[in-house]
């Protein structure tokens, strides 16, 4: 555990971290929205927002991301609008669409351009490539204390430590309007709480967490951490605070266990070659979920006894 | 361009011939099958549900390998991907009915995590002697690269078979869409008409994981049905509508991916679906943007 780790794998494992935690925090509000798909969706627009930015600027700095995510976020949110009000289309139905085009347009405008000189393929869109962050400046744990070596760390790291701390800054100072708006939507409306602003600014930080770990995770696995480690987290309590708190917990749970067991599990089992950090991560927050649906406190609706009503 | 027409007419050969006419017959079923799923508003268990093939195509290609046998064998990797299928269908059905937790945050938690576990299995193939993914990776966005023909023929007969079962129980599907509270006081079965749509879904994704891909092939289930509402006001006469553009968007979207290089055929066929659907809602007469125009009620 000594200057290899360092090396190799304290960057990743701090990404995968910080991007977990970045999509948990706001997907707690999403899923108490029945605005999961809303998760999904921006997961799935934000691809070829990049893909646009970089076929407009020819390379993939923060900026250049964020603002082609913004501008096909943005464009999906008119493309939904015109197809409720306009054409008249059911909402559901209409995002299954715009999500679904705007991703086919984004993977037929990457296969079709050339990215040969930036690691930004198919592949990469949809889990990512944690294990490429590497710290060679790193000679050690010392490192962590040297100036020089911090500024040789991969980048993606510091932007997803920067957005999540955002993220929880944000959803600090507007915690009680939230919540509010989230269970008693009426009533936050009569107390003069702007209920649309706070969505859109929900949907905007949902976003924001998605740009900056699209890069280390992929979209796929973006879905996974927006709903997992907060419906698990719903499962356990009835108290708002403390299915945040669970589902931080959960995240990182899944992206520390995840990282390890797919770079170190194999090993043990004696295979040379480690598997997809991004989907391990995933897959144990689904496990969690699955734990949480058996075991969980909360779990049960109200008035719910054994023998549940079929709702299929 | 010479290619492109040769495709488009089905000149370029048996095979590409026979792919083109089995996108066709997918995308007829799926169109047919997806509209009943429409007006029942369930279309977006079908994603769910297509994430959730991917674990059973990676363990289908490891234990046909293991047992010395091919692994890209479509009916095998089919069957697994329908095993791992049903098991996120049930782990929906689970989380909605036995927990406090929505529908949509159920399909989202199956469909990233079964996908997640799926990619963990892809790169267990990739370093796996003579793996290489071996050409699985066509099945996220699907390709017609490489088809067989009898993988065309599998996929025409079984296309064919969904849309029949369809038609035969289009009355019941009816019912339960618009009004399942009524028909279940009634005593009719609405479960098990509910699970029976649900699975000839089920099929449709499956036999469209190879052309499309398990990534987009819930946009042919949903894309046609929305462009085809535009039409008409009953539900059969959309579902066939629906068919015939699903159908249009799957021949065409094949055609073109095989006959281009670099065209990746699920987007291919989906943004020609997607094109459908602009010029139904521009262009359908009653409920379309210029008539609506012409009424002066846009």
């Amino acid at each position: 555990m000594g200057t290899e780790f360092v090396q190799l794998s304290l960057a990743p494992l701090l990404t995968g971290l910080f991007a977990a935690l970045a999509c948990a925090l706001p997907g707690n509000f999403l899923i108490l929205r029945r605005e999961a798909l809303m998760g999904d969706a921006i997961s799935h627009v934000v691809m070829p927002g990049i893909v646009l930015a970089f076929l407009i600027t020819g390379g993939i700095t923060t900026s250049a991301m964020l603002i082609g995510a913004g501008a096909a976020a943005g464009f999906a949110v008119l493309m939904i609008a015109f197809f409720t009000r306009i054409a008249r289309i059911e909402p559901g139905a209409a995002m299954g669409v715009t999500f679904t085009t705007l991703f086919a347009a984004g993977v037929m405008l990457l296969e079709r351009s050339d990215t040969s000189g930036v690691h930004l393929d198919v592949e990469h869109a949809l889990y990512g490539n944690l294990e490429s962050l590497v710290w060679f400046a790193a000679q050690g744990w010392g490192s962590l204390l040297e100036a020089e070596a911090l500024r040789a760390l991969p980048p993606e790291l510091m932007r997803m430590s920067l957005v999540y701390s955002l993220i929880a800054l944000l959803i600090a100072l507007f915690w009680r309007p939230l919540a509010i708006s989230t269970f008693d939507e009426g009533f936050a409306i009569t107390a003069g709480i702007r209920v649309r602003a706070l969505g859109l600014g929900l949907v905007l930080v949902a976003a924001l967490a998605a740009v900056a770990a699209f890069d280390a995770v992929g979209s796929i696995i973006v879905i996974a951490m927006f709903i997992c480690p907060p419906a698990a987290a719903r499962l356990m309590t009835n108290s708002l605070l403390a299915q945040v708190l669970w589902s931080q917990c959960f995240a990182a749970f899944s992206a520390l266990a995840g990282y390890v067991l797919a770079g170190y599990g194999p090993i043990w089992l004696g295979y040379p070659n480690s598997v997809s950090a991004a989907g391990m991560i995933a897959t144990l927050s689904g496990l969690i979920l699955a734990a949480a649906a058996l075991f969980g406190p909360c779990r049960k609706r109200a008035g719910q006894t054994s023998g549940a009503q079929a709702l299929a | 361009m010479n290619e492109v027409i040769a495709s488009l007419t089905l000149q370029s050969g048996y095979n590409a011939t026979l792919v083109s006419l089995g996108a066709a017959m997918l995308g007829v079923a799926a169109g047919f099958c997806g509209s009943f799923l429409h007006v029942r508003k369930r279309a977006l268990v079908a994603d769910g549900i297509a994430h959730a093939t991917l674990p059973g195509i990676s363990l289908a290609f490891m234990a046909m390998v293991v047992l010395g046998g091919d692994g890209r064998n479509l009916a095998g990797l089919l069957a697994g991907s329908a095993v791992t299928a049903v098991l996120g269908f049930f782990a929906m059905d689970a989380l909605t009915r036995r927990t406090r937790l929505a529908e949509d945050a159920a399909i989202g938690a199956v469909l990233s995590s079964f996908f997640g576990f799926g990619v963990v299995l892809l790169t267990v193939i990739q370093a796996m002697p003579g793996g290489k993914q071996a050409g699985l990776q066509g099945y996220l966005l699907g390709s017609t690269a490489g088809m067989l023909q009898q993988e065309a023929w599998l996929i025409a007969m079984a296309a064919g078979l969904i849309l029949a079962l369809s038609w035969l129980l289009r009355r019941p599907f009816t019912l339960i869409a618009f009004d399942p509270g009524h028909a279940e006081a009634s005593g009719f079965p609405v479960r098990r008409y509910d699970l029976a749509l649900l699975a000839l879904a089920t099929a449709v994704t499956l036999i469209g994981l190879k052309l499309v891909g398990l990534i987009l092939i819930v946009a042919l289930i949903i894309i046609p049905p929305v462009a085809a509402r535009f039409w008409t006001d009953q539900v059969e006469q959309m579902a066939w509508i629906s068919a015939v553009i699903g159908g249009a968007s799957a021949y065409l979207g094949a055609a073109l991916s095989s006959a281009l290089p670099k065209t990746p055929t699920g987007p291919a066929i989906v943004l020609i679906a997607f094109a459908c659907l602009l010029a139904s809602l521009i262009f359908a007469p009653k409920r379309g943007l210029v008539a609506r125009a012409l009424r002066g009620r846009v």
